[in-house]
């Protein structure tokens, strides 16, 4: 909403379409500074955070003692740390990680964009081709309750197996550990898809039907223009859903596959004991799962219409 | 031939208990080109389900619905409906809710063409300025008016209106209808509406048929609106025949309805008697005023104020 400026009206008024309505032409200001102290209190939050963070993991002065020359053989020097990262550390690691994330040095030293690359193909492949079966399929368990109480039974099966389940027979049958990955991340975002979008589509208000029926609308032409916008609101509700699964899904995924991706990378360094790029890989995952429902935040808002 | 011809039409359900229960039973009335036909009748005597068949979004049990020589089955392009609620769909622009029907009815038009013949439409209803609102953003008179519109746009040979003002407040509704009644009698349109409103009735109707209750409704009777059709809402109360009509149909509503109920009367006759109440001079029994449709040449046809 952008600000408009006119003449404030005396009186309330319901949200009307006039922009010099008082309620549209407030509403954007008490937001702004709600939204700027709601910021300022959570980088409040954050520095708490990381004071406690940095306290507890401060270093600890060892009394020199018979204990040194032992710490000296394990070529350690007489500081001892908690073995936890400091914060100190995590930036360095985080600034030097984003200073160069695409750079390749072979299978296991990859940068950090790199390796959320590789994850984000897979998700976007499994999740579109979950798209492609799902939205179409969806449609028609919508459409005929005869399908759908067909299938039932074998969508509640299905649907609560946890996707890794799958893993050793997509291996086996695949017999490529990548495309296994993406069918994995395939299996656990078609089912959110499928059930909102027959969800949806079989609650399109009869009326806008019949609005279709009397005017002689073929079964395409009604599908794409009344049926498709009238449940995308819920058939975008399970894509968000499924991409939330699917993002979830894909760091364990790649634990057990391995090669790239981000799941990858923190077992790797976990394996390499560098908490550092662990915290980091975390953090960064948080950050991208952020986004990705972000964009599809904005695309369900962009569907979404008002009764 | 009439314009529109239903003959025996019926519409049975299967109830709970899987015996057939008729919401109405032998219906059978005509419409004449260009004439406006109101059906009035109580909650669930079968109006909406008799225009639905008209439409062709219902079928009926028997009798044969005839349009312009050929029978009615389905739902037609030559049909235009008004829907009760509107049925604007929520995520078009009134522009593109017109423009939805009208691409129907010519998908081989451009659009320049379309937009054209849809601000036509737009202009018609008052609407200039809406075109690129949601219908969120209208009032529910606006979004009437968009309904009816986005009927008028495909130039149905018939339109259908199933209570289109009825969630209207008094004032709007007054207004529309004015603009109804203009629209219509420019364009020549054949009108079939339900309405609850009797003054509506008066107001809009050529002919309002008068629907007994249900189950197994049937027409009770044809009321003849002799008044001049150049009556207007401000003028027509000035008019003793509206009187005459109004007292009639709300008897008709209060105190007959009940009695043609399918059971109690037994011998319906096959076409409900036509009766013209504006035109009688003093309140007699209800007898006088009856006449068969088929002595449908009465003096007091001669006397129709034209």
């Amino acid at each position: 909403m952008s600000l408009r400026s006119g003449p404030p009206l005396p009186r309330r008024k319901p949200p009307a379409p006039e922009p010099s309505s008082p309620l549209v032409r407030r509403r954007p200001e008490t937001f702004k500074s709600e939204a700027l102290r709601a910021g300022i209190l959570s980088l409040l939050f954050l520095l708490v955070l990381i004071g406690i963070w940095h306290v507890a993991t401060l270093q600890k002065e060892q009394p020199a003692g018979a204990n040194d020359e032992y710490a000296k053989l394990m070529g350690k020097g007489a500081v001892k740390t908690t073995g936890f990262p400091t914060p100190a550390q995590m930036g360095e690691t985080a600034l030097k990680q984003l200073s160069d994330p695409f750079y390749d040095k072979g299978p296991n030293d990859k940068g950090i964009g790199v390796q959320l690359g590789f994850s984000l193909a897979r998700v976007g492949l499994g999740f579109a081709l979950a798209a492609l079966v799902a939205i179409p399929l969806g449609f028609v368990i919508g459409m005929s309750p005869l399908i759908y109480r067909a299938l039932d039974p074998f969508i509640q099966v299905l649907k609560p197996i946890s996707p890794l389940a799958w893993m050793p027979l997509a291996l086996y049958t695949i017999k490529d550990s990548s495309i296994s990955g993406i069918f994995v991340i395939f299996i656990c975002s078609v089912w959110p898809m499928l059930l909102n979008t027959a969800f949806g589509v079989a609650g399109v208000r009869r009326e806008w039907l019949n609005v279709a029926k009397t005017l002689e609308v073929n079964a395409v032409r009604k599908a794409f223009l009344v049926i498709l916008p009238a449940a995308a609101p819920t058939i975008m509700t399970g894509m968000r859903i499924s991409m939330g699964i699917a993002w979830l899904v894909i760091v364990a995924a790649e634990m057990l596959v391995g090669g790239t991706g981000i799941g990858y990378f923190v077992w790797n360094e976990w394996n390499n004991l560098s908490l550092t790029n662990v915290i980091f890989a975390i953090l960064m995952i948080g950050v991208v799962g952020m986004l990705l429902d972000l964009v599809f935040g904005r695309l369900q808002k962009f569907v979404t219409y008002v009764e | 031939m009439a314009f529109l011809d239903i003959q025996g039409l019926s519409r049975r359900y299967a109830g709970r208990d899987g015996k057939l229960f008729a919401v109405f039973e032998d219906v059978s009335f005509h419409i004449d080109k260009g004439e406006f036909v109101c059906i009035v009748g109580h909650s669930g005597c079968g109006k909406t389900t008799i225009l639905n068949v008209l439409a062709g979004l219902d079928q009926a049990s028997a009798g044969v619905v005839v349009m312009d020589n050929r029978e009615v089955a389905g739902p037609s392009l030559d049909r235009g409906v008004v829907f009760q609620g509107h049925a604007l769909m929520p995520w078009l622009s009134v522009m593109k809710n017109i423009a939805f029907s009208v691409k129907s009815r010519w998908p081989e038009w451009n659009r320049t063409e379309v937009s054209l013949h849809c601000q036509k439409y737009i202009d018609l209803v008052g609407l200039t300025g809406a075109e690129q609102k949601k219908p969120s953003e209208l009032s529910g008179g606006m979004k009437q008016r968009v309904g009816i519109a986005r009927a008028f746009a495909i130039q149905p040979k018939m339109l259908l209106l199933d209570e289109p003002f009825g969630a209207l407040d008094a004032l709007t509704r007054g207004v529309i209808q004015d603009e109804l009644l203009k629209i219509c009698a420019a364009m020549h349109q054949t009108v079939f509406m339900i309405t609850h409103d009797v003054d509506e009735a008066i107001l809009l109707a050529d002919k309002i048929l008068l629907m007994s209750n249900g189950p197994g409704a049937a027409i009770a009777e044809i009321v003849v609106n002799t008044m001049p059709r150049s009556r207007t809402r401000n003028d027509i109360h000035h008019d003793p025949q509206y009187y005459r009509i109004r007292n009639h149909l709300v008897d008709f509503l209060v105190n007959r309805s009940k009695r043609f109920q399918s059971g109690t009367g037994g011998e319906r006759p096959k076409q409900p008697p036509v009766v013209r109440p504006g035109l009688e001079i003093d309140a007699s029994p209800l007898q006088s005023r009856v006449q068969s449709a088929s002595d449908k040449v009465t003096p007091l046809v001669v006397n129709r104020k034209h």
